[in-house]
């Protein structure tokens, strides 16, 4: 437990608080960086999932490229970019981008599929358009699952954010490495508790958030059709949502 | 490609080194998460305990993770024990949930009608109901092997000498071809375990060979997921 003593006073230690590598200008560098890259990828997979979702085309493809995705090790996209365009921010947020794709886009497409398909059927009938059927209908209804895909990414880029020290001066990851070269353990694991508890703070938020987005009348729509009649189609597909809004991670 | 055929040994040795760091945790995780599924699923109290604490250990980078482990646990930094514990808890999170939910889609009227011809609870436990979740447990095995797989390359950068040591050792000196093949290798390793599960699916679940055309879709969400 000494350890953690040496790192709590490693946070505190005022020395960590100013200059060119003081604790709350790592953790801005850490947030702005987190928060581009989610605006990027959301900017490109959210049209893109709505598309998918709205037309029911593309589906396949989209499950395809994303699991792939998903197997490639972020370490090995971050160096690789890096080499190509050198060593800066640039690797991180091209890599970063990449990663954070195919958990906002799977959020954007399940949560159009996961719609009634009467209740889509019923707002054509009552004579919306096609515009209005996704922005009155689905994007509202789909917005809980949007915001687990943009859970997931956000917590995926977080963590991956720390690996990007590695190849960038940039974020509260550069504790991490700074210590790791320097022998100081107290510096790894301070920058190490640092990272773990925004990670976690970050998860309560998004928690709360999902909360609140339910609107009104549907919540507990995916825990009904789950415990009424878990065998039928509505049953599966709800339970593969829930699993597909935590596997989404990482 | 000349990089790729003259390290052909050094590129087995890290594959190697590879599978020796991501089998056990995939292993045990499984093994961990069953009965704690079980526990999640029978009791109201342990399943929001359970669940909440399993959402928050997954929630916590990797890279940290294994900088704590040692802290907690007395390894040394660069011990591969940490990559492993490390990567079984991660797979223990993601799979207690997965086997919580399986067990709750298995009908209750199946459950009561095996109950009903004699089944004591243990036996309709280990015969009837994890069987029955069988396929959703597998769709969620397959997401922990590969991204098991995936992250055992981080404990390169602590020294923990895996595919991921190709990542490193490329990009400090700067060759490509080398990174390229530490790709290749992982993606190659990650769907060779994907096989190997799936293979296990189709040997002690024959009965979901047939609907599986019908049911493919499910799985294969899960999976990209």
């Amino acid at each position: 437990m000494n350890l953690f003593v040496d790192a709590i006073d490693w946070i505190l230690d005022p020395a960590n608080w100013t200059g060119l590598n003081a604790i709350p200008l790592r953790l801005g560098q850490h947030l702005v960086f987190t928060l581009v890259t989610l605006v990027i990828a959301s900017a490109i997979a959210i049209p893109l999932g709505y598309l998918i979702g709205h037309t029911g085309r593309g589906r396949g493809l989209a499950v395809t490229t994303s699991g792939g995705l998903r197997a490639i090790p972020t370490l090995g996209l971050l160096t690789l970019v890096a080499l190509w365009v050198g060593i800066g921010v640039v690797a991180p947020y091209v890599a970063l981008t990449v990663l954070a794709i195919p958990p906002i886009l799977a959020g954007a497409y399940t949560g159009f599929e996961a719609i009634d398909r009467r209740t889509v059927d019923a707002a054509r009938a009552v004579g919306m358009s096609e515009l209005q059927i996704v922005r009155k209908v689905e994007v509202p209804l789909g917005l809980p699952l949007l915001i687990g895909g943009l859970r997931s990414a956000t917590l995926q880029v977080i963590a991956t954010a720390t690996l990007a020290a590695y190849v960038a001066d940039i974020g509260l990851g550069r504790y991490l490495f700074t210590g790791l070269k320097n022998r100081d353990y107290a510096e790894m694991l301070g920058g190490s508790i640092l990272v773990i508890l925004l990670a976690l703070v970050l998860e309560g938020i998004f928690a709360l958030i999902q909360r609140f987005v339910v609107p009104r009348g549907v919540s507990g729509r995916l825990r009904t059709g789950r415990t009424s009649s878990p065998s039928t189609s509505t049953g599966t597909s709800s339970s593969t949502l829930r699993t597909d809004r935590r596997t989404a991670l990482r | 490609m000349t990089w790729v055929v003259a390290n052909l040994g050094l590129i087995w040795a890290r594959m190697l080194d590879h599978v020796v760091l991501s089998l056990p945790p995939i292993v045990l995780c499984f093994v961990i998460a069953v009965p704690l599924g079980w526990l999640a699923r029978r009791y109201r109290v342990s399943r929001g305990i359970i669940l909440t604490g399993a959402g928050l250990l997954y929630a916590v980078p990797s890279l940290p993770l294994f900088f704590v482990l040692p802290a907690v646990i007395g390894t040394g930094l660069r011990s591969p024990l940490n990559v492993i514990i490390a990567l079984t808890l991660y797979g223990v999170a993601l799979m207690v949930r997965v086997v919580a939910d399986g067990l709750e889609s298995v009908d209750a009227d199946v459950r009561q009608s095996a109950s009903a011809v004699g089944y004591s609870a243990w036996s309709r436990f280990w015969q009837v109901e994890l069987p029955l979740a069988g396929p959703v447990l597998l769709a969620g095995m397959r997401v922990v092997a590969v991204s098991t797989v995936s992250l055992v390359t981080v404990g390169a950068v602590i020294g923990v000498q895996s595919l991921g040591s190709l990542f490193t050792d490329g990009f400090q000196r700067g060759i490509q071809a080398e990174i390229i093949a530490g790709l290749v290798a992982t993606v190659t390793l990650a769907l060779l375990f994907d096989g190997a599960l799936v293979l296990a699916g189709r040997v002690l679940m024959p009965w979901t060979r047939k609907v599986a055309s019908v049911r493919a879709p499910a799985p294969a969400e899960v999976s990209a997921a």
